[in-house]
């Protein structure tokens, strides 16, 4: 896996997005508050990168990635996919646009119909956005499943006579169909079992290398986004809180909710556990209806300042490659200043 | 842990069998396995090897049909819990053994609010009177790190985060001082942070309260940070039992050899590509006459599919069971 980004051209360019569910309360339905899921979030992919979002739950990981494929219509914001923009863009108009992006869901077992067989389940987008003859498509099929490692011989058969893994391949290669260049990945991997992880992980890699493929790769997992990721960006309360380079961000991290996480992942190995300095953050995540004021964080960050209990932090990037939203780092642009910001909390 | 002590609950040779249409599920195989006082036994092994069965079996808390307990004791105060009158049996569980497990059957009620159901077994099994059950559950609820104790006693389920709610059920687990605490991925749907929380919370209980305690997880992370030793279950059986530092740095089953080398870290040096383990998990519909991951095993030869290993000594307290010597390299004798 190459370190540097394939190329510098941005595939997704995503600018202050937000959205927010409405609340709706008491016999007349009023509207009462927001959930503010994404609340303003702004990111690049580069073509042939893999972005990693990762983020305790609820921190609108899922939310995000969907609004980035106008799942939703979003409450704010631009999004500019392969040169366009499509935030505002009715839903209508958006078919034309469909096929470039697609994503890939967490539970396998509830995003396949069960009564659909895996010839049907693959070529359903076929059906929807191509002129293909039935023979073509069937042919595609055929393809797609031995592009997934999926043996041909199954095609006829039902969801359920499959393990976790092999759904969860039937479930990329329906999000190949159509020669997507943007796959959101949202928790590919979490509900199957470790040793199968890694195989679903491995196939997604491999694509990516045959077809050039651009990912957003949700995840709470940590240690995978690590091996998977190109960059990386951390999630908190509906806002991104750093984002940086696969190497910056697990060796360097600034801000001080990303090394709590960080320092919160058991690792495998014993010795480690013995010697690792670990912060334990206490309390839970507050609600996104209801954030506090100032910095998200502040009221779980071990680094809190008063003017965190004030202000929301700006996000801005710096150093080169890496954005940060925390008071810490307020006015200062130096890097050997930034590295003293950052071993000071 | 003192060495040699005598154990807390004892289990030999425990087999779970459940009927099904077609015929049958040979979920747990002459599990042997001991639990000593205070310390913390992590069990590992993949998805369907028979980790909750296994624990479920002891307490008798599968529903028969379609499981059916064959064969085994479980010795735990002196006696045989495979065997005692149903009443004792609901004396000992939920009493001097408190459980965690996955399955929504044991979690929370949502019809009521959470300090009934923490005083619920304080009533049952220590006889308190609802005064000081009330008190005892505010002090649960303290030790389990849930803030604002007293008024969140009337609260219901559903007013708590998945993690709190995670941390009441614990509360309930440890109501009665249990010697034993089971808890079956207790910390899968959370996050890092709060499994941090609960990890740190069980440490101190243990070290506090003598406790020993029995965590199933599939973290190999979560393994390496808290537990004494561990089980590694494949295919019903346990094939591999080590101390924990031993484990990681000598692993001597292939199954745990390969689930070592299939996770990636945080950090440390990166892999380019993940180690998989190929094939699938085996079909138990019978009693195993070989070894259960024979078809999966890069050192399998003939013997395997032959005989079922049993479980080898191969160090102090740590023993494997497979035919083969990842020491020297070559099939043990026969
Ligand atoms: N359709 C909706 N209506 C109202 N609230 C919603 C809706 N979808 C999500 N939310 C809320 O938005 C917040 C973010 O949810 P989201 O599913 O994006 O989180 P996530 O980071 O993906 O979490 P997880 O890791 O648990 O999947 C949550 O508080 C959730 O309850
Ligand atoms: N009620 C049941 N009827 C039939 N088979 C069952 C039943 N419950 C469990 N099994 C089977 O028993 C085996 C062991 O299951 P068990 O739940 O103990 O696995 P586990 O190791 O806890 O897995 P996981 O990590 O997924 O929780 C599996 O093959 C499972 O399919
Ligand atoms: S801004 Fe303040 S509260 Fe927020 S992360 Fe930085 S130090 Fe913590
Ligand atoms: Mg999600
Ligand atoms: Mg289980």
């Amino acid at each position: 896996m190459l370190d540097a980004p394939k190329s510098d051209r941005k595939l997704v360019a995503v600018e202050n997005l937000k959205m927010h569910f409405p609340i709706h309360t008491g016999l007349f339905r009023r509207h009462t508050g927001d959930v503010k899921a994404v609340d303003g979030v702004s990111f690049d992919i580069y073509e042939g990168e893999t972005l990693g979002l990762v983020g305790e739950s609820g921190c609108g990981k899922s939310t995000c990635g969907r609004a980035v494929l106008r799942l939703y219509d979003i409450t704010d914001g631009s999004i500019n996919i392969d040169g366009d923009e499509i935030g505002s863009t009715p839903q209508g108009q958006l078919r034309g646009k469909r096929p470039t992006m697609q994503m890939v869901f967490q539970d396998p077992q509830a995003s396949l119909n069960p009564r659909m067989t895996v010839q049907a389940i693959i070529q359903e987008p076929l059906d929807e956005h191509t002129n293909l003859s039935k023979e073509e498509k069937r042919a595609k099929v055929l393809d797609l499943m031995d592009q997934v490692g999926l043996n041909r011989k199954f095609a006829g058969r039902y969801p359920h006579a499959f393990s976790g893994g092999q759904r969860q391949r039937i479930g990329i290669a329906r999000a190949l169909a159509l020669n997507p260049k943007f796959i959101v990945c949202d928790e590919p991997i979490a509900a199957l079992d470790v040793s199968i992880q890694a195989q679903v992980v491995n196939l997604l890699e491999d694509l990516q290398q045959e077809f050039g493929l651009t990912y957003l790769f949700i995840s709470h997992d940590l240690s995978m986004v690590r091996h998977i990721a190109t960059r990386v960006a951390v999630m908190y309360l509906g806002k991104i809180v750093e984002l940086a380079t696969r190497e910056a961000l697990y060796d360097a991290p600034l801000h001080p909710y990303t090394k709590a996480l960080l320092s919160a992942v058991p690792e495998p190995d014993p010795d480690l556990h013995d010697t690792m300095d670990r912060t334990i953050l206490t309390g839970d995540v507050p609600s996104p209806a209801n954030p506090p004021k100032g910095c998200n964080f502040c009221t779980r960050c071990p680094a809190v300042m008063d003017i965190c209990k004030q202000e929301d932090p700006e996000y801005r990037e710096v150093l080169p490659g890496q954005f940060v939203a925390c008071h810490h780092y307020n006015g200062i642009t130096d890097a050997a200043e930034i590295i003293a910001a950052s071993e000071a909390q | 842990m003192p060495d040699g002590a005598q154990p807390v609950l004892d289990v030999r040779d425990l087999k779970t069998v459940f009927k099904v249409r077609g015929g049958e599920v040979h979920a747990v195989n002459n599990v042997s396995f001991n639990l000593k006082p205070g310390e913390l036994l992590g069990v590992v092994g993949e998805s369907g090897s028979g980790k909750s069965v296994t624990m479920m079996s002891l307490l008798g808390l599968l529903p028969t049909p379609p499981a059916d307990v064959q064969n085994g004791t479980v010795t735990f105060d002196g006696q045989d819990l495979l065997s005692v009158d149903p009443e004792t049996l609901r004396t000992v569980r939920g009493g001097k053994i408190g459980f965690v497990f996955q399955d929504p059957m044991t979690s929370l009620n949502p019809v009521y609010n959470v300090g009934m159901q923490i005083m619920e077994p304080l009533r049952k099994h220590m006889g308190m009177t609802k005064k000081e059950a009330t008190v005892r559950a505010k002090e649960l609820l303290e030790l389990v790190g849930i803030p604002d104790a007293e008024r969140r006693l009337k609260d219901y389920p559903h007013q708590f985060s998945g993690g709190m709610r995670q941390r009441v059920m614990i509360a309930i687990a440890l109501a009665c001082d249990p010697k034993v605490l089971i808890a079956d991925e207790p910390t899968t749907a959370l996050d890092v942070t709060i499994q941090a929380q609960i990890l740190e919370l069980m440490k101190d209980l243990q070290e506090r309260l003598g406790m020993a305690v029995i965590w199933i997880t599939h973290d190999l992370g979560v393994v390496a940070g808290i537990a004494d030793r561990v089980l590694v279950m494949y295919g019903g059986q346990i094939v591999e039992q080590s101390p924990t530092r031993e484990l990681f740095k000598n692993p001597q089953h292939p199954y745990t050899r390969a689930l070592l080398k299939t996770v990636p870290r945080v950090s440390g040096g990166r892999e380019a590509r993940l180690a998989i383990i190929e094939g699938q998990p085996p079909i138990l519909g019978a009693q195993p006459t070989a070894c259960p991951f024979r078809d999966r095993c890069d050192v399998a030869f003939d013997r395997c599919s032959q005989e079922n290993p049993p479980r080898y000594a191969v160090g102090a307290g740590h023993d494997a069971a497979c035919f083969y010597d990842a020491n020297t390299g070559a099939p043990r004798d026969a």
